[in-house]
């Protein structure tokens, strides 16, 4: 395997899984042109004209999809840490004896933990996609036998469409659906709000089966997975544990120095001008971006200003918002909470989004770059601005990207993140490992104040007169080691590429060594 | 390295600290002394691939500063700044009967602070002595004086502990513009508590539960023996006995800069239920904020122990105001902007004060000694009080502090 400097000056592969991999060209460097992919011709004489799809049991519909040594597998994390779909599949698969697989999901969660096992006895022989807790563990433990390569929801789109990734089998577990196919996730006793992580996948797969425990007759009202894209749709008992499909994600935090966090990136909101009639805001599932939603809508209610529309990851407080008529709209991507599923279905003006209409960076523009601000958490980040997402300090991979990379073309980028986390820096000379380049991200939030990009002198102009504290980074950084003792030593790693982490555009922008 | 093996607690000759998998900024020190073959470092820490040379370097420094040559050591490390891992070996060393030369951290710039006699005290936020993560970002949240407890938060297994790791905090920690308090403990005790306060950046000293008059003086005393740093004094009163003795209390010592009340063991003293609306120590406070005024001091309210409860706190600062107190005691950080905000002026009184500040430095320009407003004379306690109210509507954001100006060319 050859390595190149791409041009954020990281050395990265040429070839990965196999497959020609391009090197970071810089923000909007590469240029593409040619024709994305497209999915095989069918016919629908092929189909039941009953439109009635159904097969027995998951098994059956993989076996008829013609499961076999080296496909690629897809599934989706609508249902987070309360999926009990994909661990399901690759039980069958060593049943069947099928081997080296490649899962292919939209991000995985704790209880993926289970398919440790498969990736050791050959049956799976790598993962595509985020690998957050023991999947991270293990692979930055140099025990996967392919390289994990990390995208963003808009670059997973991005490279399902244009063929860098091609996806055999989509396993689409949604919480009702019909017997043709159409599937919708607001309702349902699984219900998790919406589908759009698995839209790419029902699109572009050779091959798409629909998993359900809550089959209603035809038509399955309102779809957002089309059965015109479904192969087969097999019943089952139960798609996921509800009450971890909504987990404690959506817990405002009682960290008063994250509140404080939050406080501030409300008032900068406030103080620079972007807090004005239409204005529009995404704020993550995290508890400082929760309390900036509750710092912001108070300021908003004092001062009489109504968003034009905010992004979700959708919860009980963005839903308070649009049922308060603060926003006229949340363009949601994930819902976090059960008042976030209500919502969806209930309210009109609470739509459904995917990666395509949000993020994807192949596409005749996204939402991303028309919100006026964003607030984003990160691992470290450095005094160039430059963010990591994905791994620690001491280089273990913990984390997925999601949607970070492809907010990060707002027209402001916030981090919120504390300057030092147990003694550990944030804040250091260059970050771990690359994920976002400091040219796309304008402000760092901390406790002890907020760092400015100096790119963004109108954002250092507008926010004189503000009362939250202006910091330069380098004067914070050494702040930062002042308390914790110095500057940390750096993770000592081998040579070994473990995981590549690919750009909105798919190039690689970095990747994750082996800890020594 | 080697951690396997975890030898029972009874076999160490020393230790101090916290320990377990939910340890934060802090960490727990084992020491057994042996007869010879040196120092053995045993060291498991959260923050070995970011600072584990470093801790051990520090380790070995500390055994050299402590005396400590044949030792077995064994550190389990949470998380723990190099003035924590300090005061944590130091605490372990003592407690294995080791008595040495203090192990002092350098006293950082930051550490370096003044303070005044009339300054604010609307809000002091009390942290537990013996819990370093607290300290770290306390003066973040903005309360006029931080609190470094070594009286009720602290158990009386860690009293020794806790007074190394509020003496390093004080030389080490940036408590920004907050006064820098310490409760101290009750009799001889608290006594010896200000041998490892005194001389290390304590602007002002807490001393609880005060019935008489000597308890104060003793403080004073025994603080002119150990410093020759100007730290103020706040008698806390507690009891029944207390409030009677409030006045003679309030004037025991020239250090004394405020007098404040502490009402849970108040209630606890009369053997009645401490009430919302709190009629039942109507009385104390009165009694305490006339004893304070009559003195010249500042009178200062207990603690609002309901965190939850933003709005009961509100109400109950706002009605500490009206009887006359000048501040409240904060048990977390998000009580402070509350606090600080319904101790603000009104509009209608700070308007009020800025029209009779005018009068009184026109009156003060022509050299007249009589300020009046319109046809009406201002007595000068009046005018006091309005330049206090100015103050405070500057310091608190709803008064630019170039007022007078601006007032003057409109």
């Amino acid at each position: 395997m050859s390595l190149q400097e791409n041009s954020a000056g990281r050395q990265v592969p040429t070839e990965i899984n196999g497959r020609e991999a391009i090197p970071y060209m810089g923000v909007g460097g590469r240029k593409m042109d040619g024709h994305k992919a497209a999915p095989l011709i069918r016919s629908a004489a092929d189909y039941p004209d009953s439109g009635d799809k159904r097969v027995d049991n998951l098994k059956a519909a993989l076996v008829n999809a013609g499961l076999r040594d080296g496909m690629v597998i897809s599934t989706h994390h609508h249902f987070r840490n309360g999926d009990l779909i994909a661990n399901q599949i690759f039980d069958i698969a060593k049943e069947l004896g099928v081997k080296d697989l490649v899962w292919f999901p939209s991000a995985s969660f704790p209880c993926h933990e289970h398919l440790i096992q498969y990736l050791e006895d050959g049956t799976i022989h790598h993962i595509e996609g985020s690998m957050n807790g023991p999947l991270g563990a293990f692979c930055t433990a140099g025990k996967m036998r392919g390289m994990g390569v990390l995208r963003s929801h808009g670059g997973r789109w991005q490279a399902i469409s244009d063929g860098d990734m091609h996806i055999d089998i989509a396993v689409i577990a949604a919480p009702t659906a019909d017997a043709f196919g159409n599937a919708t996730g607001d309702r349902g006793p699984s219900a998790c709000g919406l589908l759009g992580f698995a839209l790419a996948d029902s699109l572009y797969a050779d091959h798409v089966i629909a998993v359900t425990d809550n089959l209603v007759p035809f038509p399955c009202l309102p779809w957002q997975i089309q059965g015109n894209n479904v192969d087969q749709v097999v019943e089952v008992e139960q798609v996921g544990i509800p009450e971890k499909i909504v987990s404690g994600t959506t817990q405002i935090t009682k960290s008063p120095d994250r509140l404080l966090i939050a406080e501030h990136c409300a008032k900068f909101v406030r103080d620079t001008g972007i807090m004005r009639d239409g204005f529009s805001f995404q704020a993550g599932a995290g508890g400082t971006a929760l309390s900036f939603a509750i710092y912001l809508k108070e300021m908003m209610i004092q001062a009489g200003v109504t968003a034009g529309f905010v992004r979700g990851g959708s919860n009980k407080y963005l839903v308070e918002m649009l049922e308060e008529g603060l926003t006229p709209v949340i363009l949601d991507g994930q819902t976090f909470d059960l008042d976030g599923v209500r919502s969806m279905r209930e309210n009109a003006g609470h739509q459904n989004t995917s990666p395509f209409t949000s993020y994807n960076f192949h596409g005749k523009g996204n939402f991303a770059s028309m919100l006026d601000v964003v607030i984003l958490g990160a691992t470290e980040v450095d005094t160039d601005f430059n963010a990591n997402v994905v791994t620690h300090t001491d280089g273990r991979l913990l984390h997925g990207i999601g949607g970070w990379q492809n907010c990060l073309a707002s027209k402001c980028t916030i981090l919120a993140v504390p300057s030092f986390r147990n003694r550990i820096p944030v804040i250091l000379d260059e970050v771990t490992t690359l994920c976002g380049p400091g040219e796309l991200i304008d402000v760092i939030a901390t406790e002890r104040g907020l760092c400015i990009n100096p790119r963004r002198t109108d954002l250092l102009e507008a926010s004189k007169g503000s009362s939250v504290p202006i910091l330069e980074i380098h004067d914070l950084k050494r702040e930062v080691e002042r308390i914790c003792g110095g500057a940390p030593q750096r993770a000592k790693t081998t040579d070994e590429l473990v995981a590549a982490i690919q750009w909105v555009d798919g190039t690689t922008i970095d990747c994750v060594r082996g800890l020594s | 390295m080697s951690t396997s093996q975890e030898l029972p607690s009874e076999s160490w000759s020393g230790s101090a600290g916290a320990r377990g998998p939910k340890v934060r900024s802090d960490c727990w020190v084992g020491l057994e002394l042996a007869e010879s073959g040196g120092l053995e470092l045993e060291l498991v820490s959260t923050v070995e691939s970011y600072y584990g040379d470093g801790i051990r370097s520090l380790l070995r420094t500390g055994c050299e500063a402590l005396g400590l040559v044949n030792v077995k050591l064994r550190v389990e490390d949470g998380g723990a700044y190099p003035w924590v891992m300090m005061a944590r070996l130091e605490a372990a060393a003592r407690d294995a009967g080791i008595a040495g030369e203090d192990w002092l951290p350098e006293v950082d710039a930051v550490a370096t602070t003044t303070t005044s006699r009339d300054r604010f005290r609307r809000s002091r936020l009390y942290l537990p002595g013996n819990e370093p993560k607290y300290m770290i970002n306390a003066a973040l949240h903005g309360p006029d004086a931080i609190i470094l407890d070594l009286e009720d938060s602290v158990a009386p297994s860690a009293k020794a502990a806790a007074r190394l790791i509020v003496r390093n905090a004080l030389r080490q920690v940036d408590f920004g513009v907050a006064e820098r308090m310490v409760r101290i403990n009750q009799g001889e005790l608290g006594l010896g508590d200000l041998e490892f306060i005194a001389e290390h950046g304590c602007h002002l000293v807490l001393i609880p539960k005060v019935e008489d008059p000597e308890e104060v003086r003793a403080v004073d005393r025994r603080l002119s023996e150990l410093t020759d740093a100007p730290v103020l004094l706040m008698p806390i009163i507690e009891s029944a006995k207390g409030v009677i003795n409030a006045h003679s209390i309030a004037e025991a010592s020239e250090r004394t800069v405020a007098l404040t009340i502490g009402l849970e063991d108040y209630t606890a003293d009369l053997g009645v239920q401490r009430t919302r609306d709190g009629r039942e120590s109507l009385f104390a406070r009165q009694t305490v904020i006339n004893a304070a005024r009559a003195a010249g001091l500042q009178a200062i309210d207990t603690v609002h122990s309901d965190v939850s409860d933003p709005e009961g706190l509100r109400a109950a600062v706002m009605e500490a105001r009206g009887l006359g107190f000048e501040g409240k005691g904060c048990i977390h950080p998000r009580q402070i902007p509350i606090v600080h905000e319904a101790f603000l002026p009104s509009e209608a009184e700070v308007s009020k004060a800025c029209k009779i500040v005018l009068a009184f430095r026109d009156a003060e320009a022509r050299g007249l000694g009589v300020v009046s407003l319109g046809s009406k004379m201002i007595d000068p306690p009046v005018v006091k009080r309005a330049l206090k109210t100015v103050e405070q509507a500057v310091q608190g954001g709803i008064l630019i502090e170039s007022w007078e100006s601006e007032e003057g060319s409109a």
